[in-house]
């Protein structure tokens, strides 16, 4: 890899040579242990620690010159949290970058799987905030690894106990646990379940980088990834009433937003890439009608 | 039928402090042992030296398996003893806070076992939670309820119903009636002595209190100094101690 200085002065994505070496060899060992829980030597970053500071180290380290990058946050490419990890490999790696999920070979993503389906050279790096999926009920760090080392999973499922003894469901919406190739229980980040079977069986490596608690974890290609639950009470994902009201796509996660201060909403896409590549296509929702948006052909 | 549990030659020491000295005993199944002592004794040390919760600087203890095979406890993997503990054993703690899992609700305290052990049918593991609740005398509709809404005797009780679900043979207990009221502590003993011989469970039960000593367990071990100094039926022992020591902590009681 030709590693040259960007104008900013930094080395190419920020991170010195020795620091992304270092965080490679965390990857390889998350990557050989399908959702083990890698520790590594975090870095400080120029951004505080919940702008995903694990995953902006784990995408420094996978990145190279000739890749595209696409950044994505709770599914939009526009947020403030998205667009500043942009410029800040814009500026300091001098990559490519797109809003297009087809066009990106590294797509670092916040509360989201993308809508399409992922290619084998595609990577997806996730921002975690909180890495150990046993947290919840059993706060020391020293018992948790001896949990996984050993496991003893049963936990996990006290946990799912108590949610449909207090809601009658299963209510955890989101950070979903999921059982990775038969093995290790991963808690795959704030993504709503509803993404959760996308990240079984996916074509894409998937990363996870998580900056103040130092870990990285990896869902391999093709990996088997089970969501838990009990044999009376099956995982399901959320469903939701009508398609999207711009592209009329079913089958996808939405967003409602809010249109006015008297009550009205519509549903729409999550994935604003996926939502417009539609829109392009032709597909139209209840709110745009029959009319093209923008002038676009229909 | 040889033992369920057998420990020979039993010492540890923090530092220059001698916890326990040279401590041997036999449990047979369905047996309950009390061993008794003053605080500083090395019977709670003792009782973590059994449990395998404190590793001996000398001593074996031998468990003899479902299968039949005795294994020494202390050469146990960390998966194996594990195991051991949440499902052939239980142990009650003084500190309910400690042995029970307080921000979640009875019935997920009573089937976390289960769930350990791979039940995954949420209506059955509910409905023996159900079960245990009556059988340790708490109404089943406080099982939505975390244990921080207890009184201290139905934490106790859940305690030993999140114990006992897996059925197990063995269980410690350490002082698990201390803290508690003189009316909650009978019905505890109560309860206690029921499901004892209703399951014929072996127990090893710590405490300073004699008269709980004597209404649950069938030998007696007393400790000093973390020795055993006087063993026994507890009916001999109590009523007819050899050692001074011994006397003196029968008399006491009689003059309480
Ligand atoms: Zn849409």
């Amino acid at each position: 890899m030709n590693e040259t200085a960007t104008a900013s002065g930094y080395n190419f994505a920020y991170l010195d040579e020795q620091t992304k070496r270092m965080i490679r060899r965390a990857i390889l060992k998350a990557i050989a242990i399908p959702g083990y829980q890698v520790p590594f030597a975090s870095r400080e970053m120029p951004m505080p620690y919940g702008w995903g500071t694990g995953g902006v180290q784990v995408t420094a380290a996978v990145l190279g010159p000739d890749d595209t990058l696409k950044v994505i946050d709770q599914g939009s490419d526009d947020t403030t949290n998205a667009v500043s990890i942009r410029k800040f490999f814009e500026r300091t790696a001098g990559v490519k970058t797109t809003t297009k999920t087809t066009d990106a070979s590294v797509i670092q993503t916040r509360h989201r799987v993308p809508e399409e389906k992922l290619r084998a050279d595609q990577i997806l790096v996730y921002q975690v905030p909180i890495p150990e999926p046993l947290r919840f009920l059993e706060p020391r760090e020293t018992e948790t690894r001896q949990l996984h080392a050993l496991a003893e999973y049963g936990l996990m499922h006290v946990k799912l106990y108590e949610d449909i003894a207090r809601h009658g469901r299963i209510a955890t919406t989101y950070a979903y646990p999921v059982e990775v190739a038969g093995r290790y229980v991963m808690d795959p980040s704030p993504v709503p379940k509803f993404d959760n079977p996308k990240i079984g069986d996916c074509a894409a490596l998937q990363l996870y980088g998580a900056g103040r608690e130092k870990r990285i974890y990896a869902v391999p290609p093709h990996t088997k990834v089970k969501s838990l639950d009990f044999e009376d009470h099956p995982f399901r994902v959320q469903t939701f009433r009508e398609p999207c009201a711009l592209c009329a796509a079913e089958d996808v996660y939405l967003d409602e937003v809010v249109l006015d201060d008297r009550g009205g909403r519509m549903f729409v896409c999550s994935d604003t890439d996926y939502c417009e590549q539609r829109r392009t296509d032709g597909h139209r929702g209840k709110m745009l009608g029959k009319v093209p948006l923008g002038g676009e052909a229909a | 039928m040889s033992p369920l549990l057998c420990a020979r030659g039993l010492s540890k020491s923090y530092g220059p402090r001698v916890a326990c000295s040279g401590v041997s005993l036999d449990l047979h199944e369905g047996e309950v042992l009390a061993v008794v002592g003053e605080s500083g004794s090395g019977k709670s040390t003792l009782l973590g030296l059994l449990a395998t919760e404190i590793a001996p600087d000398a001593g074996q203890v031998n468990y003899r398996f479902r299968d039949g095979t005795a294994r020494d406890l202390h050469t146990l993997s960390e998966a194996e003893r594990r195991l051991l503990m949440r499902t052939d054993w239980g142990f009650i703690r003084q500190d309910a806070m400690q042995g029970l899992r307080m921000p979640v609700s009875a019935g997920g305290n009573v089937g976390e076992r289960l769930m350990a052990v791979g039940h995954r049918h949420y209506g059955n593991i509910r409905e023996t939670a159900e079960d245990w609740l009556s059988r340790v005398e708490i109404d089943p509709g406080r099982i939505d309820d975390t244990p921080k809404t207890f009184s201290g005797g139905m934490r106790q009780r859940l305690q030993i119903a999140r114990n006992l679900v897996t059925h197990p043979r063995l269980v410690f207990m350490d002082e698990p009636t201390s803290g508690l009221d003189v009316s909650v502590q009978a019905r505890l003993l109560d309860l206690i002595r029921g499901l004892v011989s209703e399951l014929g469970l072996a127990v090893i039960i710590v405490t300073h209190d004699l008269a709980v000593a004597r209404l649950l367990s069938h030998r007696i071990m007393v400790m000093k100094g973390g020795r055993a100094i006087e063993a026994g039926l507890t009916d001999q022992v109590l009523d007819d101690p050899r050692e001074p020591y011994t006397q003196l902590l029968v008399s006491s009681v009689l003059a309480a």
